[in-house]
């Protein structure tokens, strides 16, 4: 019997015999931590070992994205907690300029296709987005990982998802990742790892890729896997500075079950509160007011997620009233979006706030909340009730949202007149 | 050795319909704006504080209280406080259709009790119950009488929990090299 993605990937960093149920212990590549869950790693390591607190250092990384820089004195204390271990363990740190973290860790190379890597972050399986295993874990658990190097994992099920038919703008790959969710709902991946195959996969570039991994969580998934083309493995190889390879599944691998997802003509999507799998065409749900947009994430604040909205906004004005936010995922996205003009496109619509890269209103709201009965339309994760403050918050793609912070409505792209 | 069967009075986390609740998310259950808070003592009183209708948790909750939750329970983020907010209130176990994979291993290293247990929404347990749980058999009883059985603990789930919690467990068997 053939070995799924995952199965490959751990048998390459474990002692034990891996299959699907079975418990095993897997070396990791890189761990890290954020601002939050940072401080209570080193608290849990402080208070479980004497001193000797990383097994490599050079494999353990902090990473700041969540209040950058710290708004509040606690966050600007627990980053300090951080800074203070790091200097003292010679371990790694980006702080609060670079952005987010799992970005970080592809822009720069860090993580490869085929790594194993670990974090306080519960999107960390975007890293499946480049074929490489990320895991969000609590604290406890990446204390751990720092202080040995390893961790256990039941060894989950694959799904194998395949995408059938084509699609064309104004649908982009968030609509893409809409259907998924739509077809598999909260659960669908729940406690499983996935595969996605087919050709607007294929079709899709590395941003794309990091938009449909970042929604693993939100389906219950533990990772799934986009099979790197070229392209990936070019950009890869590239950042790392050595040829990489990609991990590919086994003709003959076994599958716990196969799901089909029809994007043919796909129209551009909406998820309604309180839940990113409330999902429905944009056209059905055309005209809702809205006081806000906000534009960013790890799931879309990539170089690409910044051109689709400039393109809606170029030359055309954010409806008065309306306040449009945009951040940035890393500062690499951030310094190319102000140097190819892309920031004096947005100044030029009015009402925008340009921020420095993070991941946006997640954690204590570091672009901006939304006030009690206002509306937003986000490209972030999550819509869950009070996730981005009281507000009711509506997720869409970029494209969606420009257009609609031009209009003061929902509407979708198609209502400006931009063609692709 | 802790023990393997508990027994506990439940909590079932129904909505204002009378019906068990489906993704229960961490900022549910430990909202993003106490995030700061290390101390595990003080993540109690924040326990199911954005739960519509439990908000008054941390008050009507006694040590060796045992939670009933429906499917995906601890949806979400990866914030351990969502874990260890219950094992501040002295909570002995929570029992759920299913639960969310990041909470489960956050759960299982902190040695929390938790089972998943299919069914469980529908078996008619009402807050103030007394049942008694097996974590080896998976057994849930109530006045003698097996009521349904849960998938019981995993090997390592067991091991975890029985050393008390990962670092524990890490120690015991050598893991950490030094």
């Amino acid at each position: 019997m053939g070995k799924t993605v995952i199965e490959k990937i751990f048998q390459s960093h474990s002692g034990d015999e891996i299959k699907a149920g079975s418990v095993a212990w897997i070396d990791l590549d890189v761990r890290t931590a954020r601002d939050f869950g940072g401080p209570n790693v080193v608290k849990h390591l402080r208070e479980n070992y004497d001193g000797n607190y990383l097994e490599d250092p050079e494999k353990t990384y902090f990473t700041f994205d969540l209040s950058v820089p710290a708004k509040t004195i606690k966050y600007a204390i627990n980053q300090q907690i951080c800074r203070k271990f790091a200097k003292e363990t010679s371990m790694n740190i980006f702080d609060v300029d670079e952005g987010i973290g799992t970005h970080v860790l592809i822009e720069k190379g860090i993580v490869t296709p085929g790594s194993t890597a670990v974090g306080t972050d519960s999107h960390y399986n975007i890293l499946g987005a480049v074929g490489a295993f990320g895991q969000g874990m609590g604290d406890t658990d990446i204390a751990f990982a720092f202080k040995t190097g390893r961790t256990w994992f039941e060894v989950p099920e694959t799904m194998k998802i395949n995408v059938e038919g084509t699609y064309d703008w104004p649908s982009t790959p968030r609509d893409l990742t809409f259907a998924v969710m739509k077809e598999l709902g909260s659960s669908g991946m729940l406690g499983m790892a996935a595969e996605y195959y087919g050709d607007e996969i294929e079709k899709l570039s590395l941003d794309g890729r990091i938009t449909l991994a970042s929604q693993t969580t939100e389906m219950g998934g533990i990772i799934a896997f986009i099979p790197p083309d070229d392209n990936v493995i070019e950009f890869m190889s590239r950042r790392a500075g050595r040829y990489v390879k990609g991990v590919y599944a086994d003709k003959d691998a076994n599958y716990v079950k196969e799901v089909h997802v029809d994007v043919d003509k796909l129209e551009p999507m909406v998820a309604s509160p309180p839940k990113p799998t409330n999902i429905s065409p944009v056209s059905e749900m055309e005209g809702i007011e809205i006081d806000s947009v906000f534009i960013g994430s790890c799931t879309n604040g990539r170089y690409e997620d910044m051109l689709a909205a400039a393109k809606i906004l170029k030359g055309r004005k954010v409806k008065k009233g309306v306040n449009l936010r945009i951040t940035p995922s890393t500062k690499e996205v951030w310094a190319k979006a102000i140097k190819d003009g892309l920031v004096d496109i947005f100044i030029n619509a009015g009402a925008v706030v340009f921020t420095n890269p993070g991941c946006g209103g997640c954690a204590e709201g570091m672009p901006g909340l939304v006030g009690e009965d206002e509306v937003e339309l986000s490209t972030t994760n999550r819509n869950y009730k009070g996730k981005q403050g009281p507000g009711k918050i509506y997720l869409v793609s970029p494209a969606t949202a420009a257009a609609s912070a031009v209009k003061g409505y929902l509407a979708s792209p198609d209502s400006t007149g931009v063609k692709d | 050795m802790r023990e393997k069967i508990i027994e506990g009075r439940i909590w079932v986390l129904t909505g204002s319909d009378g019906r068990i609740i489906d993704d229960i998310d961490t900022d549910m259950i430990f909202h993003n704006k106490h995030l700061h808070i290390t101390d595990i003592s003080e993540m109690g009183k924040h326990a199911l504080g954005n739960l519509e209708g439990w908000e008054d948790f941390p008050e009507k909750a006694e040590k060796g209280d045992i939670i009933i939750a429906g499917k995906n329970f601890g949806a979400g983020s990866s914030r351990q406080q969502a874990v260890d907010c219950f094992i501040s209130l002295g909570i002995r176990a929570i029992i759920a259709e299913s639960f969310g994979a990041i909470y489960k291993r956050n759960a299982i290293n902190s040695g929390l009790a938790i089972l998943e247990c299919p069914g469980i929404s529908g078996v008619g347990l009402n807050n103030g119950d007394i049942i008694s749980i097996n974590l080896e058999t998976g057994s849930i009883k109530k006045d003698g009488e097996e009521i349904i059985k849960a998938r019981p603990m995993s090997s390592v789930q067991m091991d975890i929990y029985q050393a008390g919690n990962l670092f524990e467990y890490g120690k015991s068997m050598g893991q950490q090299q030094d």
